[in-house]
């Protein structure tokens, strides 16, 4: 797969529809305040599907793995935001009848910022270690030991009685009561989701567009010829995985403020769920591309709302179905599709008469 | 931790039923691993709904046990039923590989034979959503409960002294016996008969095979469905010893992942060693480190594995694949 999108700058097109989304979302939360708290899960994905395709789209490096550096950013933000301002093993193992956590305004933005800042260098860090030992296998190994990597670090982290163990933590609670301090908790939480997705896309674009995306192209297309060019492909691979962490961080970090209730087995390390979505939402827009994790989440959040609205209790269900058929029936992905059916359109010549 | 060696050596006899425990469970582990490598092998596809299938046929072992006097009256011959209604789940053994072949063979034709030529990618994540499908379906149409087949059979005191006792249940004697006739039949059957001869084939080079007109998607679909009905067995087997839980099948994918890896594909001895060798260090670690850590210390173990294998291989400047 020839990769026109990691050569191509920004172009005009690119910057308009960017700013044509940004305003969009910028004006949503008030054009629909009863949808914002599902707008904000949608940022999340948004997030978890960019950072997935770095390394699954663009290395060519399948994670199941990635919600170690999620979840580890949402109990580090969580340890910043508590530990500071009342005993973190008492108050985690007073569990839900302790209640959340009352902290005054200035209390919890002074600790959130060096939650998130904290959850970021320990996504990176965590990306860093882990990558260094098990980037070292590949295709299918690396996918069975990132999902094993992802249920070890679930299942330390579920008996760990500091950080509340299998039964999880409540983060403090955002300042204001009531309807109106919810709404704005989750107001306050979309511009942060919105703005952090903003970034992570704008980031990883512009590293696509250097030296590194052709250097990660090269090595999802063929590693061994891309080591013997002579590119450092471990020193790649590492950096590559980290930044997915220092932004899954972050995100795992906004999510557990957002949800309140953090635990190991459903919130933080949800391999089977969100473990497995992020793939989904990648495959199903298009692996690799610009727009395709996007379009990915956007037609999976959407589908995902609708199952959990309708079709409660089935959901789980559905999704395996779903699973299956859209890996089987559509590999490639609608981006991929698209691609195929007018790759003029995609900056592919085609010749008249060229047979595809 | 030390405290545990220390009391586990303290104690031999009880370090060695404990020994003897893990191996009569890795025997099941390693007919699990089995069938992965068979299918592995054959075509080419990890099956990461292994463990769904070894939970589904737990299913079956659990409900051929329960009280069926409720539904149909009383079994009329004493010799099948127990105290408490329900048959003898040593009959699922017989059951459960009947309908999971055909639960084999039906999402061979639905969904496992478009994966048959495609990246191991597509065929991992495929059969991972199959498993959060099955999952999920087990988990609402059976019981979201942990269950256990009741088999009415005792155990063997062999030393009850202070050093701890040596006891053997009866039911796991049966479940590593079992194990060993099915690996046993199994090794047979692709060896000696002509259906295994085709097997082989297909495995060899599958476009040959098709040339030397041997059916290879008929030879596919019967791999598929033979490794399910391995694990139909090896469930009913684990409903007996262990407990069955619908969400508790990803571990049994793990471990049988493990095992293969450990073993390497085609090496049967080998998946029997790493399989007995895997039920026995558990059970150890059960003790040393507490349960609570079991699955935490079987993919780490995985995790250790690999990176050991990559890494005696990157001295050759070779990789895992």
């Amino acid at each position: 797969m020839s990769s026109g999108f990691a050569t191509s700058r920004f172009s005009r097109g690119l910057i308009l529809t960017c700013v044509v989304l940004a305003i969009l979302a910028a004006v949503a939360p008030v054009a629909l305040p009863t949808l914002v708290k599902q707008m904000t899960v949608f940022w999340v994905m948004v997030i978890i599907a960019y950072t997935w395709d770095t390394m699954g789209g663009q290395l060519g490096y399948n994670s199941f793995g990635n919600v170690v550096f999620f979840g580890a950013g949402m109990y580090a933000s969580a340890v910043l935001q508590i530990a500071p301002f009342t005993d973190m093993a008492a108050y985690t193992a007073a569990g839900e009848q302790g209640g959340a956590l009352v902290l005054t305004n200035a209390q919890y933005f002074a600790g959130l910022l060096p939650g998130l800042l904290v959850a970021a260098g320990v996504g990176f860090l965590l990306a860093l270690i882990l990558g260094f030992a098990i980037l070292r296998l590949r295709g299918h190994y690396f996918a069975i030991g990132t999902l094993a990597a992802g249920i070890f670090v679930a299942q330390i982290v579920a008996n760990w009685e500091y950080l509340g163990a299998g039964s999880g933590l409540t983060m403090p609670g955002f300042p204001g009561k009531g309807a109106a301090g919810d709404q704005a908790k989750s107001t306050f939480f979309y511009y942060l989701c919105f703005g952090l997705a903003g970034v992570t896309f704008l980031f990883l674009q512009w590293l696509y567009s250097t030296r590194f995306g052709l250097a990660a192209n090269a090595i999802r297309d063929d590693e061994d010829k891309a080591e013997a060019m002579g590119l450092p492909t471990g020193r790649y691979k590492i950096i590559a995985w980290a930044i997915s962490g220092f932004f899954l961080g972050i995100c795992g970090a906004l999510y557990g403020n957002f949800v309140i209730h953090v635990d190991p087995e459903d919130v933080a390390f949800d391999g089977a769920g969100l473990g497995v979505w992020m793939v989904l939402m990648v495959v199903l827009g298009g692996k690799g591309s610009l727009w395709g994790p996007l379009i990915g989440a956007v037609l999976f959040h959407v589908t995902k709302e609708l199952l959990w609205t309708y079709l409660l209790g089935l959901q789980y269900v559905v999704l395996g179905l779903l699973v299956i058929v859209i890996v089987v029936f559509f590999p490639e992905g609608i981006v991929g599709w698209l691609r195929q059916r007018f790759p003029n359109r995609f900056g592919e010549r085609v010749e008249a008469g060229e047979v595809r | 931790m030390l405290e545990n060696i220390q009391l586990l050596l303290d104690n031999p006899v009880a370090l060695l039923n404990l020994l003897l425990d893990g191996i009569m469970i890795g025997a099941i582990f390693a007919l699990i691993a089995y069938g992965m490598a068979l299918v592995w092998g054959v075509m080419n596809i990890i099956n990461l709904s292994q463990g769904e299938f070894v939970i589904f046929g737990g299913f079956i072992g659990y409900y051929t046990s329960t009280d069926w006097t409720l539904a149909i009256g009383p079994s009329a011959s004493p010799w099948v039923s127990l105290e408490w209604g329900g048959i003898s789940p040593l009959w699922a053994l017989v059951i459960a590989p009947l309908i999971l072949y055909g639960i084999g063979r039906a999402f061979y034709a639905l969904v496992i034979f478009r994966l048959v030529d495609r990246d191991l990618f597509t065929s991992i994540l495929a059969t991972f959503g199959i498993s959060i499908f099955l999952q999920q379906l087990m988990n609402g149409v059976f019981t979201a409960e942990d269950v256990i087949a009741q088999h009415g059979m005792g155990s063997w005191v062999l030393v009850d002294g202070t050093t701890g006792e040596l006891v053997i249940e009866q039911v796991r004697v049966i479940a590593l016996v079992f194990a060993v006739i099915v690996g046993a039949v199994l090794t047979f059957y692709l060896r000696q008969t002509r259906g295994g001869q085709a097997i082989r084939a297909v495995a060899q080079d599958a476009r040959a095979a098709r040339i030397m007109g041997i059916n290879a998607d008929q030879v596919y679909a019967r791999t598929y469905a033979l490794n399910a009905a391995i694990c139909g067995a090896a469930g009913v087997l684990i409903s007996m010893t262990l407990v069955i839980h619908a969400f508790s099948g990803l571990i049994y994918t793990v471990r049988a992942f493990m095992i293969v890896v450990i073993a390497g594909l085609g090496n049967v001895a080998g998946v029997i060693a790493a399989g007995l060798g895997l039920g026995a260090a558990e059970k150890v670690a059960d003790i040393v480190i507490g349960t609570s850590y079991q699955t935490a210390f079987i993919t780490g173990l995985l995790l250790v594995v690999l990176l050991w294998r990559s890494l005696r291989l990157g001295r050759q400047r070779k990789v895992l694949r």
